[in-house]
């Protein structure tokens, strides 16, 4: 049977690639998300409609991210994914629901005529923000580790839901209205682009504090992470991560008073999520379901993972490319015209 | 006051209700992004602007359609862990993989090439324009070829091992991917959505038709269409017989369930209708054929036809559920074909577009396709009960460790949504049948008859 184990260390390999799949899913269908979050908050309808134009032809491809997401669990860790999702199986219900509003309301406020979109508008504000407030609880809960008696969840319905949840919820939601307003002040102009702009440092200012609580509740939570950021080689190799967070975010604050700078909060915004990413990251490997299975209890047997391999090595860059080349095809600003 | 059972029970009503709900749309979109394309490229060989409009018209139906689709599927997705995390665990190595090509090679290339095919027109050549629809619709296809690749090694499971811990490895993946069921579900399948998006788009032009509007795109709609229940409606049935032959092959006892066959015997009858009793082990007042089943499943009158009685009880599918839903398939199926014959006979008379009886009859099968469709996957998946991975795992030992209580909210949450969010998806896609095609100078799109991009305003 055709393998690459004695190649390649394929667990780790995976892992990576599944902590990549769900980073650009983040970033990716967090711009679009933040977009719906901060929605109703535009000034016009002619804004709504242009903000809306920007990532129309986007957030279907930056919703297969989470299927690759997702299927590359199932596909590379079936064990982490047969725990985490009984495990967060409300959440993930709840999140899924919201993904539903959020998608159709892009086809169906385009079929609209003008005065009746307000159902549209709405089920767009809600479903990305009950989806975004879910993904952040579902982060929040893993955090905090999940039961494991055998190969299963053993824990109830509702372990996923406390402060600490709650709280890592809010502060996705508010870390996606950053990505949002940001790519608002890339995509847009004129009336629009200064609305954004001051969305954006209202974000930023609640983004700031909550990457402060969770990067100081995170060593309380577990003791290996305590031991891992708190002593003394450590951190100094690590301490530039939560430097990098604080020079990006004080940058993005600056860049926002300045008409000059349209694209780059937007690319400060990613660096922001990506530290804070690392920083996560770094907190909880090796756990695939933290603090109960590595991910090489996880992993799917070498033959597996190698099959999928192969295609990700040949399909991804190529995936890459064509997403690329839509991003090149809609370039440039937005306009209020309706759709198609 | 929740027992186990019932945790099953919600768990199996959820994901049949969910999978129901999305088979509805991928039935529509495979066909129709397959037509799009066909337009599409009439339009540019031609360069006859009824095929321009026809295209335009559909395509919004198209991305409601789709939308509603995606949606649909990334909650199935999640489902295998949600509700089967047992069979998520055990069968991972082998489902996984060919869920992940699915993702990489075919939702991808659909989404991103969807934003260019729905937003593109004029901000990409013609050309790359009907490229896009191309690649869609080819996206559409490899979908299709993978989760039926799934679905079919759950049927007919193949290049596989058990381990030691109960997990099951790969042995081989063409085995596993090209599995016994698997071309006949494959070509059954592509050509069943093929038929659901010609009834429909038939039905719609025989409306036109019949009121007297949109006279020329209506004859492009029904004459495309006709030319499907002419040529590919019989097709269906050989397909579907051999995909018959192929289960008694391999899930005997699901052919047994489809029959309404209790006892084993030599010569055995269709049974035309009859209502299969469970508990009694005879199916009632049946109207039967004498030694046609045999005839059709061994191709011999007295060839031997084994009954539902040769396997145990806990062995058997719920047998009316199959019974029933076989009869409304192959009963559409058939309806399918006398249409076909019907618009030839129409055809060499010249009066294919004018009678307005045939009009009428075309109109009531718009949903054929769809029920048809509903079916037949129902006749597959009731048929291998009671096993989730066919002779391998049980589906009672595949549940996830869930009580019944979220399942049975979460199922009352997807009942509401679905509901709503379909019916405002038909009362759109309604309305944009209503408005009808539009005249391609007309300033619909946005662009006030400027060739100027539509969405976007300015360079970067
Ligand atoms: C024979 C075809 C077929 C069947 C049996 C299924 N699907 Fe499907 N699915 C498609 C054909 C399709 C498609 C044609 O590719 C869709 C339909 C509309 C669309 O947007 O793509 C799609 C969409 C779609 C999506 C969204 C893709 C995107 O974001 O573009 C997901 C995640 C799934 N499906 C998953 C599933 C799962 C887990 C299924 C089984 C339990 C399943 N589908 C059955
Ligand atoms: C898309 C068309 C499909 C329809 C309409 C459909 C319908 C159903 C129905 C009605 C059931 C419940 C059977 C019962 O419990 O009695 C079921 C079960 C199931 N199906 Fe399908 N199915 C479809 C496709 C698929 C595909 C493509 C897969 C996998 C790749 C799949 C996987 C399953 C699983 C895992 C179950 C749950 C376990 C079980 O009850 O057997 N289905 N489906
Ligand atoms: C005309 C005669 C037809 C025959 C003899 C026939 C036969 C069959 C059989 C035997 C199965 C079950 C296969 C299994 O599970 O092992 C099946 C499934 C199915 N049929 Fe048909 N069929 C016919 C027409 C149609 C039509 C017209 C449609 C839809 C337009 C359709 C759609 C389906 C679908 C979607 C399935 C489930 C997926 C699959 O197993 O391929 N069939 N058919």
């Amino acid at each position: 049977m055709f393998s690459l184990e004695h190649l390649v260390d394929l667990p780790l390999v995976w892992y990576g690639l599944i902590l990549v799949a769900v980073l650009l899913y983040i970033v990716l269908d967090g711009f679009d998300l933040g977009v719906g979050i901060l929605f109703p908050f535009a000034p016009s309808e002619e804004c709504r409609n242009r903000m809306m134009n920007s990532i129309a032809p986007f957030w279907d491809g930056n919703e297969t991210w989470l299927i690759l997401g997702g299927g590359g669990l199932f596909a590379a860790f079936p064990l982490a994914y047969a725990i985490l999702m009984p495990a967060l199986y409300v959440p993930v219900i709840a999140m899924l629901l919201g993904l539903i509003f959020r998608g159709v309301a892009f086809e169906f406020r385009f079929k609209a005529p003008p005065g009746k979109r307000g159902l549209w508008d709405h089920a767009f504000h809600f479903g990305s923000l009950a989806a975004a407030f879910m993904q952040g609880t579902i982060i929040g809960a893993v955090v905090q580790g999940i039961p494991v008696e055998g190969r299963s969840f053993a824990g109830g319905a509702f372990d996923w839901l406390n402060g600490y949840s709650v709280m890592t919820g809010v502060a996705l939601v508010f870390g996606y209205a950053l990505l949002g307003a940001t790519w608002t002040v890339m995509k847009t102009e004129g009336l629009t682009q200064a609305w954004a702009r001051n969305a954006a440092v209202y974000a930023l200012g609640w983004v700031a504090v909550f990457l402060a609580i969770v990067s100081v509740s995170m060593p309380f939570i577990n003791p290996d992470i305590r031991a891992l950021w708190w002593t003394i080689p450590n951190l100094f190799y690590l301490a530039p991560i939560p430097t990098a967070s604080l020079v990006l975010i004080l940058l993005i604050a600056r860049d926002l008073r300045s008409s000059q700078r349209e694209v780059r909060p937007f690319l400060c915004a990613i660096g922001v999520f990506l530290t804070a990413y690392l920083g996560l990251g770094i907190s909880l490997y090796p756990y695939a379901v933290p603090y109960e299975v590595s991910f090489r209890q996880a992993a799917a047997a070498g033959p597996s993972q190698s099959l999928l391999l192969v295609g990700t090595v040949v399909l991804l860059p190529i995936v890459l490319a064509y997403t690329a080349y839509c991003y090149h095809v809609f370039r440039g600003k937005a306009s209020h015209e309706s759709g198609y | 006051m929740f027992e186990a059972m019932d945790a099953l029970l919600l768990a199996r009503i959820q994901f049949a209700f969910t999978v129901s709900f999305h088979i509805v749309f991928p039935a529509f979109t495979i066909g129709l992004a397959s037509w799009l394309a066909v337009l599409e490229w009439r339009w540019l060989r031609t360069g006859k602007p009824v095929y321009a409009e026809v295209y335009r018209m559909w395509v919004k139906i198209f991305a409601v359609t789709f939308g509603m689709g995606v949606v649909s599927g990334v909650v199935l997705s999640f489902q295998f862990g949600t509700n089967w995390s047992v069979f998520a665990d055990r069968g991972g190595n082998v489902l996984g993989p060919l869920l992940g090509y699915e993702v990489l090679t075919a939702f991808f290339l659909e989404a991103s090439f969807l934003g260019i095919m729905l937003f593109g027109w004029n901000r990409v050549s013609r050309r790359m324009h009907f490229a896009a629809t191309v690649i869609v619709a080819l996206g559409t296809l490899v979908s299709a070829f993978w989760i039926l690749a799934a679905n079919s090694w759950m049927q007919t499971p193949a290049g596989f091992r058990v381990g030691p811990d109960g997990l099951l490895h790969p042995t081989s993946w063409v085995e596993a991917v090209f599995n016994p069921s698997f071309p006949y579900r494959f070509v059954h399948m592509v050509t069943a959505a093929y038929l659901t998006t010609a009834f429909t788009v038939a039905g719609i032009g025989a409306w036109y038709l019949f009121r007297g509007r949109h006279v020329p795109h209506a004859r492009v709609m029904f004459g495309m269409a006709m030319i499907m229940a002419v040529f590919v409606a019989p097709l269906q049935l050989v397909f579907g017989d051999l995909h018959g032959l192929n289960t008694l092959a391999h899930q005997p006892v699901k052919v047994s369930a489809m029959e309404g066959l209790w006892e084993t015997q030599r010569g055995a009858p269709l049974v035309l209708f009859g209502w299969p009793d469970e508990a009694r082990e005879e199916t009632r007042f049946s109207l039967e054929i004498p030694k046609l089943s045999s005839l059709i499943l061994t191709h011999d009158w007295n060839g031997e036809v084994k009954g539902l009685k040769a396997w145990p009880r806990d062995e058997r599918p719920p047998v009316a559920w199959v019974f029933w839903t076989f009869r409304l398939m192959v009963g559409l199926g058939l309806l399918m074909i006398a249409t076909g014959a019907a618009a030839a006979v129409l055809y060499f008379r010249r009066r294919l577009f004018d009678s307005r009886a045939f009009q009428l009859w075309c109109m009531a099968l718009t949903p054929a396709g769809f029920l048809a469709v509903l079916a037949g996957w129902f006749v597959t998946e009731v048929g291998r009960q009671p096993w989730i991975v066919y002779g391998v795992l049980r589906t009672a030992q595949s549940a996830s460790p869930v009580t019944a209580a979220p399942i049975a909210v979460s199922l009352a949450a997807f009942l509401v949504v679905y509901t709503f969010v379909f019916g405002a998806g038909s009362y759109y896609i309604l309305h944009l049948i209503g408005k009808g095609p539009q005249a391609l100078e007309e300033p619909t799109y946005g662009d006030h008859g400027i060739e100027k991009p539509p969405l976007v305003t300015g360079a970067a």
